[in-house]
């Protein structure tokens, strides 16, 4: 579903993702993982399309269409999700009022009808339970005020609400307590299906025990120089990453 | 050496046309009235208009747009529109005592005041009679004063048409009074609305005033309006400037308050050429409660320039000021706040905030806050931010599939929803809300 060739992206002149391949099939989840400023959350907004990048290079496709000339919310209407690694909160924009605009955009894009009042609260107190979402949250202005655990878990309600066909978690598992990694995982779990894609970048292989990825990739220096099955990520804990920049260098 | 005789100042166009009108057009008032109004002549020759030079309109340059080809409005023309078509500028959903004005004149077949509570008195200056005339009369520039506002002056200088409002003591005024006042002049015509409000102790009243350009005229309308809140009375103000891009105007507006009296005004500022707003409160008893917010939405070449004046004489007061700007394309915007606490008044509250986003990088906003304190017993904050819509919290929104429209409209409502959602009229919230979708 998602195909990524050569990838070159720049922000500032300064070149972040220096020729990255990258494929994701349905139903898989793949797992990123890399050293600090390798260019994880690059490659994770160049995909949701933020503008601040410059793509030099390469190309994206998904679901054989060329993800570089949509916009970010055609992206998101056409199945993309990104998890933010950092959500911003947002004064004065109530949750309720901001998740119903993002679901009747996706409604409308499907041609469908606006959401009603009754379907709405159903739907919301179905996912916010499924996360363990607060309810008070539900009535605050997105993201305001929230701890970081409570921002990562609205990420996923989101993710819940919006069924995505692919989601990018970015460090989702950070500032996450044991309690709150095994529900926000068992979200995702919930999710995981056939026709569904999932890339989870993580700095931490204990998120892998919960959401189990078919494949592990590392992300160094904007490039992915290893890929492997769930034991790739022990290594990584084991070891750390100087014997793969040893590795790639010989 | 030889001069050549300069061309007429402006000054001196306008006593010209005094001298013109006083006595025909202007006659019919009471010997008060005239004498009200040679002293303002007198005072609006010894001022002057304002110039560049003028630190209070520094950032407003309103004298390029007075000229000596200038007229004041004195004829009346012929009604430009039918009853139904002026009642189509009204917010829809306002249940209220409705007067319409014309170039600063009140229309009555265009009006529906009919019902007022109790001898709340509300009719043109010049139709105010008896003994309760004579005292409206009396009270006419004492709020404002045509020596220290060449515009005061200037307005006062003409005064025959304009509305007074009484509302007597213990009188609740069980709706709002919508005034729409409609512009329709030739280019280069001074308009002078002027209003007079008294709400005697423990009234309570709202006025709802809305002004409309019907023609693309550059109408320069110089407004005055006075407020008198006594003991214990609630006034409340909204104003919806919705003026034509030629247009100037200046709105000087003075509200007086006595003891435990509660005034609130809010000011929608939504289309104009340039608009200056002098607004000046002066909470002159103890336990008086003061709002003043505005809200611009500024697009196209508009110069918008918000200067109030919170004047604390007296002790145990509360003040809340509260002015966001939205400023697209090119337009202008300035704020002026001044709150002075005098020395005698201590335990005062007063605050004050401004803060405004600009669109594009070729829209402008000055603001400056100033606070003269004297008293040391006195709590005040001020603060005022510009900045742009927030990138993040843009991509944000978008990455959840809202289109970009979508997400400036969900960031801007979010920017102004305080401001707003201060308007208690929900048919007048919803109309400001509506204005400022549709210029996304
Ligand atoms: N706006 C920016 N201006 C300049 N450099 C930037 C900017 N944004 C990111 N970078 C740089 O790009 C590089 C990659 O950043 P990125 O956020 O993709 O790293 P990451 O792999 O997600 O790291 P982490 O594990 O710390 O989240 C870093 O060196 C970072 O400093
Ligand atoms: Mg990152």
């Amino acid at each position: 579903m998602l195909e990524i060739k050569d990838l070159h992206a720049s922000i500032e002149d300064m070149q972040i993702l220096k020729g990255l391949n990258l494929t994701v099939n349905p139903g898989e989840v793949h797992a990123i993982m890399g050293p600090n400023g390798s260019g994880k959350s690059t490659l994770a907004s160049v995909l949701a399309g933020r503008e601040d990048y410059e793509v030099t290079n390469g190309s994206i496709s998904f679901m054989g269409e060329d993800l570089l000339e949509m916009e970010p919310d055609e992206r998101a209407l056409a199945g993309i999700f990104l998890a933010f690694q950092y959500p911003v909160e947002l004064p004065g924009v109530s949750m309720s009022n901001f998740l119903k605009q993002a679901i009747n955009a996706k409604r409308e894009h499907l041609g469908q009808d606006p959401i009603t009042a009754a379907e709405f609260m159903k739907l919301m107190k179905e996912k916010a339970e499924l996360v363990h979402l607060n309810p008070d949250l539900k009535r605050r202005s997105v993201n305001e005020g929230f701890s970081g655990g409570e921002k990562k878990r609205n990420e996923i309600f989101q993710m819940a609400l919006l069924e995505p066909q692919l989601a990018i978690l970015d460090e989702t598992d950070s500032g996450l307590d044991i309690d709150a990694l095994r529900i926000v995982s068992d979200g995702v779990n919930q999710l995981r299906s056939a026709d569904r894609g999932f890339v989870v970048i993580t700095h931490y292989q204990r998120l892998l025990d919960y959401i189990v990825p078919d494949i592990v990739h590392v992300l160094l220096d904007g490039r992915i120089v290893r890929s492997g099955d769930k034991d790739l990520a022990l290594q990584l804990e084991e070891k750390g990453y100087d014997w793969i920049k040893d590795d790639v260098l010989v | 050496m030889t001069t050549i005789e300069s061309p007429h100042r402006v000054e001196d166009r306008i006593s010209e046309l005094y001298s013109m009108l006083d006595g025909h057009t202007l006659n019919g008032n009471s010997a008060a009235l005239k004498n009200l109004r040679k002293k303002a002549i007198e005072a609006f020759a010894a001022q002057g208009l304002p110039t560049r030079k003028t630190e209070a309109w520094k950032y407003t340059p309103v004298e390029k747009k007075l000229s000596v080809d200038h007229t004041v409005y004195h004829e009346n023309r012929p009604l430009p529109l039918s009853k139904e078509e002026a009642h189509a500028f009204l917010v829809p959903g306002i249940d209220a005592y409705l007067a319409v004005t014309v170039n600063g004149k009140y229309i009555a077949e265009l009006s529906n005041i009919e019902g007022l509570p109790n001898g709340t008195v509300f009719t043109p200056i010049d139709q105010a009679s008896g003994s309760l005339g004579d005292l409206l009369v009396s009270r006419l520039d004492t709020q404002s004063d045509s020596s220290k506002s060449p515009f005061v002056a200037l307005n006062t200088a003409f005064l025959k048409d304009g509305l007074v409002l009484h509302v007597p003591a213990k009188v609740h005024v069980d709706k709002p009074i919508y005034v729409l006042h409609l512009f329709d002049t030739d280019a280069h015509t001074i308009v002078q609305p002027r209003m007079l409000c008294v709400a005697e102790r423990e009234s309570e009243v709202t006025l709802i005033e809305q002004y409309v350009s019907l023609n693309e005229a550059s109408h320069f309308i110089n407004v005055v309006s006075e407020w008198a809140v006594s003991q214990q009375a609630t006034f409340k103000h909204y104003q919806i400037q919705d003026l034509n891009t030629a247009s100037t105007a200046v709105f000087n507006q003075y509200a007086y308050q006595e003891q435990h009296s509660y005034f609130a005004t809010h000011t929608s500022t939504l289309k104009g050429g340039l608009i200056r707003n002098n607004l000046e409160i002066v909470p002159d008893a103890e336990e008086c409660e003061s709002h003043l917010l505005g809200f611009l939405l500024g697009s196209g070449t508009m110069h918008v320039d918000n200067h109030t004046l919170v004047d604390h004489k007296k002790p145990n007061c509360f003040s809340n000021e509260l002015y966001k700007n939205i400023l697209d394309d090119q337009s202008t915007g300035v704020f002026n706040g001044k709150v002075f606490v005098h020395q005698d008044a201590q335990k005062i509250n007063a605050y004050q905030s401004n803060k405004s986003i600009t669109l594009t990088n070729k829209a402008r906003m000055y603001s400056k806050p100033e606070l003269e304190i004297y008293a040391d017993d006195v709590r005040c904050s001020h603060g005022a931010t510009t900045g742009q819509l927030d990138a993040e919290a843009l991509f944000y929104l978008r990455s959840r599939g809202l289109s970009q429209k979508q997400a400036r409209s969900i960031l801007l409502k979010a920017f102004a929803h305080d401001v707003i959602d201060a308007i208690e009229f929900e048919p007048l919230r919803d109309y400001v809300d509506s204005r400022l979708l549709e210029s996304l």
